[in-house]
């Protein structure tokens, strides 16, 4: 299997993990996505040196771990990628923000170092809630819970057929990759003389096979209007699970509940 | 019924494609339409499906000449399989390729629902409903993507190649599966024994010219007219037997 293929494998992966049955999973795709935004707010508002205030926080993600059943290694996994990426965001600060701000003992912690660790928490718990969210509901109820919240038509479209294209590039890739490598053994990657070609030919491919695809849904019947699968009612439990959610994610952002966790054992 | 009128048709580069066609296909027929490669058969189903511009003479399906402000209800009334099932699935399940026609021609959810479930019982294939399009194999696909059609409710259903790529178990359910189908039926294919099973009639197509239109069972027995077209005789009408491999 090579690279674009694992790629594509791990893509079909998140569909099958959204396909679970779970008390998660059976909840309403609109109040699963608007406690994701709610939360993402929450926690992006946030003091930059608010360290201990945010960790709560990750009480929420933890819970939907447990209860979707979705292994943390997965979600770790498929991040590998952008966690970095989220994580090199504070890095200088350590060496921009060098007054201490607090003593661990008689050892002083800058400003910087604390507002470091409190953005790559933030972007950790922000890239968790997005996962938890798109591992717990598939791309068409998703789609179909952002209509329902009357965000245009347009945009909610264009979300799915990019994410649909990104398939269908990644298996063009994928045959591409194995045909090029068995004329090049031994050879790693692309070769840069043939980078050119090889990416022309890929659009070309892609866009065939695109084409394809949008004829196919033009000749069933679609004409702008794309209907999702359909949705079932939003019920009460769905609204008590949004209810909560926003309730605690409020609370756990006005109350200092870990220094009032604090004092219980001081 | 399709009517093609003196349809000719060229790319842009100029070679002519299709020169002068006229045929018709009659309610409840089952036309195959066989042919070189490069002889102008994809090019004939795009034209009925509205996929390219007629520019040159006149397509009716059903008295209604396709062009712009027709394509809805034309193909409101036919169906196209493609030859590459992976194209025609793109949707994450069966079920929800399935709901997508008909849900875009404004049938409700339940009416929808029932559909479906009586399709997929009627070809066997209630296993399927809630599978992964990528998690099927070919021949499981094929019949997924045939059934995707049929919940249209099609009055005509277009072929290409429908038996590409099949191993024979999977290609005889196919086979099978299109006889029984009542509507009116197009189907482009190299497979000259399936075409055979299926069709009571054939236009050989040459050079963007009709070469012959008749009954299958005379076309396709028909040695010297199909190999002065690059055909051969199906496999099953060949008396002599494919030469077997001597050390």
């Amino acid at each position: 299997m090579n690279k674009m293929e694992m790629a594509l494998h791990e893509l079909a992966e998140m569909d099958e993990l959204a396909a679970q049955r779970s008390p998660v999973h059976q909840l309403h795709p609109a109040a699963k996505l608007i406690a994701t935004v709610i939360y993402i707010l929450v926690v992006v508002s946030f003091h930059k040196y608010d360290l201990g205030g945010l960790i709560p926080m990750v009480l929420w993600p933890v819970l939907l771990f447990q209860v979707s059943g979705i292994p943390v290694h997965t979600c770790f996994y498929k991040l590998r990628i952008v966690l970095p990426l989220v994580l090199a965001v504070g890095l200088f600060n350590p060496l921009l923000d060098r007054a201490p701000l607090l003593y661990l003992g008689t050892i002083p912690v800058s400003g910087g170092f604390l507002s470091m660790l409190t953005l790559m928490l933030k972007g950790t718990l922000c890239l968790m809630a997005s996962f938890l969210l798109m591992a717990t509901t598939s791309i068409d109820h998703l789609c179909g819970a952002l209509r329902k919240l009357h965000v245009p038509g347009l945009l909610v479209t264009l979300l799915l057929l990019t994410y649909r294209y990104v398939g269908v590039l990644t298996e063009e890739l994928a045959i591409m990759t194995d045909a090029y490598h068995l004329r090049a053994p031994g050879q790693k990657g692309i070769h840069v003389s043939a980078w050119g070609s090889f990416l022309g030919q890929l659009l070309l491919r892609s866009m065939d096979r695109a084409q394809e695809l949008y004829a196919s849904m033009l000749l069933r019947g679609y004409h702008e209007h794309f209907h999702y699968a359909p949705l079932r009612p939003f019920r009460g439990k769905d609204a008590v699970y949004l209810a909560v959610c926003a309730a605690v994610f409020v609370l756990l952002r006005l109350l200092p509940v870990t220094q009032m966790l604090g004092m219980l054992v001081v | 019924m399709i009517t093609c009128s003196n349809v000719s048709f060229s790319y842009e580069t100029g070679r002519p494609v299709l020169q002068d066609l006229s045929f018709t296909i009659r309610d409840g027929e089952c036309v195959g339409l066989i042919g070189a490669n490069g002889a102008g058969k994809s090019t004939v189903m795009k034209l009925i499906l509205g996929l390219l511009p007629c520019t040159q003479g006149e397509i009716r399906v059903d008295e209604i000449p396709v062009g712009k402000e027709t394509l809805k209800d034309v193909r409101r009334k036919l169906g196209f399989v493609l030859q590459n099932s992976d194209n025609q699935m793109f949707m994450p399940t069966v079920y929800e390729d399935m709901i997508f026609a008909p849900l875009n021609y404004g049938v409700s959810k339940e009416e929808t629902e029932k559909r479906v479930d009586a399709l997929l019982e009627k070809l066997g294939l209630q296993e399927l409903k809630h599978r992964h399009n990528h998690k099927i194999s070919g021949g499981e696909k094929r019949m997924a993507a045939i059934a995707t059609i049929l919940a249209m409710e099609p009055e005509m259903i277009l072929m290409d190649e429908p038996t590409a790529a099949l191993d024979p178990y999977n290609r005889r359910i196919v086979i099978n599966t299109i006889r029984e189908l009542p509507q009116t039926k197009l189907i482009t294919s190299h497979d000259l024994d399936m075409i055979l099973s299926t069709c009571s009639r054939v236009i050989l197509l040459s050079g963007g010219k009709i070469a012959a239109d008749g009954p299958a069972q005379e076309i396709l027995r028909d040695k010297e007219l199909l190999e002065a077209h690059r055909m051969e005789l199906p496999l099953c009408l060949q008396n002599a037997a494919v030469p077997l491999y001597q050390t």
